[in-house]
């Protein structure tokens, strides 16, 4: 068999995926960019009135925080010194605190990947558990869960965790609880749509495995339905299931958002709800492109974990089914 | 996230049910209809609620009575009633407008721009497709959650600034779809005589390619609605929608956070009301599109 054809197939590969995320935290970039500086309405205004916009803000003010901000060069400057900075790590300084916002997204960080790796590894557990019961025999109820879940809006569950672990029965701390104790409630709100998720595709995926000639040959041979969907099923059917990581991954971090908020934690996700409410433009634009930067990220390891699990995927890589939306 | 995730369910779209067992099938068959009977009825309440509130409340949503602080539900209050004696209920069926109109917005503003990019490159195939494709995709960079605020922290708060935000994050799922159907629809005859009879361009895509591109859309609008609820009142709920006392769900369920030890029914009753708007979408959409496609 000749395999000199495929030795360029995993260098090209590698370094298409590579380029790809690169130009998709750059897109990332580039979206917050135009947003904030192309949408009618005049950004330092804004920021300066407040909420509501009632009071009046003397126009030497604003434009002296429009020189500060650097708002009054031409627009391709702008973009150009913004985009210079961010790659090395500088996304200016909060309006609202006065430090830079590279120091203050490093210091919420490791609280939002704590939070957010938890959340995931639960969703993966919980999403395989419901995909597996769904399969068994007298699967319904499993079958049914994960579309509830995806219905509940997640501060919802969060209020309702807490009023039933925290204060009915005083388990676990309510508020801002810090260690595993304090970890759970949050990571549990934050890996429900998650769970439903795994377990909808990898349900839908293990389903058609089952359907497979092999799967039926293994029934009809003799083995039980639960040996067939643990033993051989699961596996297969994992392939396809892992491409929801991206998915995933983009709502832990949406997600992160309102379960910091419901539980008052620390992190990323608090801090891009503050700088929002204070129209904190750069620290708006630093979460953003630091959150597009972590889910390019993922979605650059799927792709190359991809071909490690399917090998066909290199030389077919048009093959797979992207979805990058979160 | 969710729409992302229904995008993809639809398209594996593969059915649980093995063929071949119809003893089961009929039973399934009647308790499915009832239950998009009763999505149906949700839907068509809520649009009651939005439209004409003083219909179904019995009380003002702004004026409270001191004397009925935090009473349970029960009867005259069956969602309790706040820290202000509020009935909790008419806070609900009067915060259904602003967060129906938001939801509607965004909805329609991803539909009718995802239809109209969709359409053009749909059918005029080529560089412009490839353009307006990968145009549309550019903002699938962020997550649409931090996409959304983003839009939030420039245009400020309300419902119409909510409704633009979770919509912007919409038009590409429609415009994947609505190109999709109309690279099906494009290759066949009635199309193709049209365009032989010397049809102008404008007028074929209006006139023999939109309509095919109905069905579809509007399955994916309904399930999007579900979705839009749910995002607009968890920006809502952040504080990024009309300023208080006005009701709106999520904030509803923001402002019972902090009698949360003391009365349940402020956040518990406005928040499942949420979860059953969205429930009833989806199932409505899941309706409309088994109906397309038999």
């Amino acid at each position: 068999m000749s395999r000199s054809p495929d030795r360029t197939a995993v260098p090209r590969y590698l370094a298409g995926r590579l380029l790809q995320a690169a130009v998709v935290v750059w897109a990332a970039f580039t979206v917050v960019f135009a947003i904030q500086r192309l949408v009618p309405g005049d950004p330092v205004e804004l920021m300066l009135s407040g909420r509501n916009g009632f009071e009046a803000v003397p126009p030497e003010d604003v434009a002296r925080v429009r020189a500060e901000l650097g708002f009054d060069r031409p627009i391709i400057v702008q973009y150009l010194d913004a985009a210079v900075s961010a790659l090395r790590g500088d996304f200016g300084t909060s309006i609202q605190t006065g430090r830079p916002v590279a120091a203050m997204i490093a210091e919420a960080l490791p609280a939002t990947l704590e939070l957010g790796l938890t959340a995931l590894a639960l969703s993966v557990v919980a999403g395989i558990v419901l995909a597996v019961a769904a399969n068994l025999p007298r699967g319904g109820a499993a079958r049914a869960l994960p579309g509830l879940a995806v219905s509940l809006p997640s501060f919802l569950v969060g209020l309702v965790l807490i009023q039933l672990f925290a204060l009915r029965w005083p388990l676990l701390p309510s508020l801002g609880g810090s260690g595993l104790p304090g970890l759970v409630l949050p990571a549990c709100t934050l890996a429900i749509p998650g769970a439903a998720l795994v377990g909808q595709v990898l349900g839908r995926s293990l389903a058609e495995t089952l359907r497979e000639p092999y799967c039926e040959t293994l029934r009809a041979t003799g083995a039980s339905r639960t040996r067939v969907v643990l033993g051989h099923g699961l596996r297969n059917a994992a392939i396809p299931a892992v491409t929801v990581a991206g998915v995933l991954t983009g709502g832990l971090i949406g997600g992160a958002v309102v379960v910091e908020t419901v539980f008052s934690r620390q992190g990323i996700g608090r801090i891009v709800q503050f700088a929002v409410s204070t129209q904190d433009l750069p620290v708006v634009q630093g979460v953003v492109v630091v959150a597009a930067a972590g889910f390019a990220g993922v979605n650059l390891a799927i792709d190359l974990l991809y071909p490690v699990l399917d090998p066909r995927t290199v030389r077919r890589p048009a093959q797979r089914v992207r979805t990058v939306k979160a | 996230m969710k729409r992302a995730v229904l995008d993809r369910v639809r398209k594996t779209g593969a059915r649980d049910d093995k063929p071949g067992i119809p003893a089961k099938k009929g039973l399934r068959g009647g308790a499915s209809r009832a239950g998009n009977v009763l999505a149906g009825a949700v839907l068509a309440l809520v649009a009651g609620w939005a439209l004409r509130p003083g219909w179904f409340a019995g009380h003002s949503a702004i004026e409270g009575v001191p004397a009925e602080r935090f009473r349970p539900p029960g009867p005259g209050h069956p969602f309790g009633t706040d820290q202000l004696g509020r009935d909790v209920f008419a806070r609900v069926v009067h915060g259904t407008a602003p967060s129906v109109q938001a939801a509607v917005l965004a909805v329609a503003l991803g539909l009718a721009a995802g239809v109209l990019l969709g359409l053009l490159a749909g059918f005029f195939g080529g560089l412009p497709e490839t353009l307006i494709m990968r145009g549309v995709e550019i903002p699938l960079a962020i997550p649409s959650v931090l996409l959304s605020l983003t839009v939030i922290s420039v245009l400020g708060f309300g419902t119409v600034e909510i409704g633009l935000a979770v919509g912007v994050t919409g038009i590409a799922t429609f415009a994947r779809v609505t190109r999709a159907r109309v690279l099906q629809v494009r290759a066949s005859p009635h199309v193709e005589a049209a365009v032989l009879a010397g049809g102008r361009p404008a007028r074929v895509l209006v006139r023999h390619v939109l309509p095919f591109t109905a069905g579809p859309v509007l399955a994916l609008a309904a399930l999007d609605f579900g979705l839009v609820v749910l995002a607009v009142s968890s920006l809502g709920f952040l504080g990024y929608g009309a300023p208080p006392p006005a009701p709106e769900w999520g904030a509803l369920v923001a402002g019972g956070r902090d009698h949360l030890a003391t009365a349940w029914w402020l956040t518990v009753l406005p928040g499942l009301t949420v979860a059953a708007v969205v429930l009833a979408a989806g199932r409505v959409s899941r309706a409309l599109q088994d109906g397309g496609e038999a």
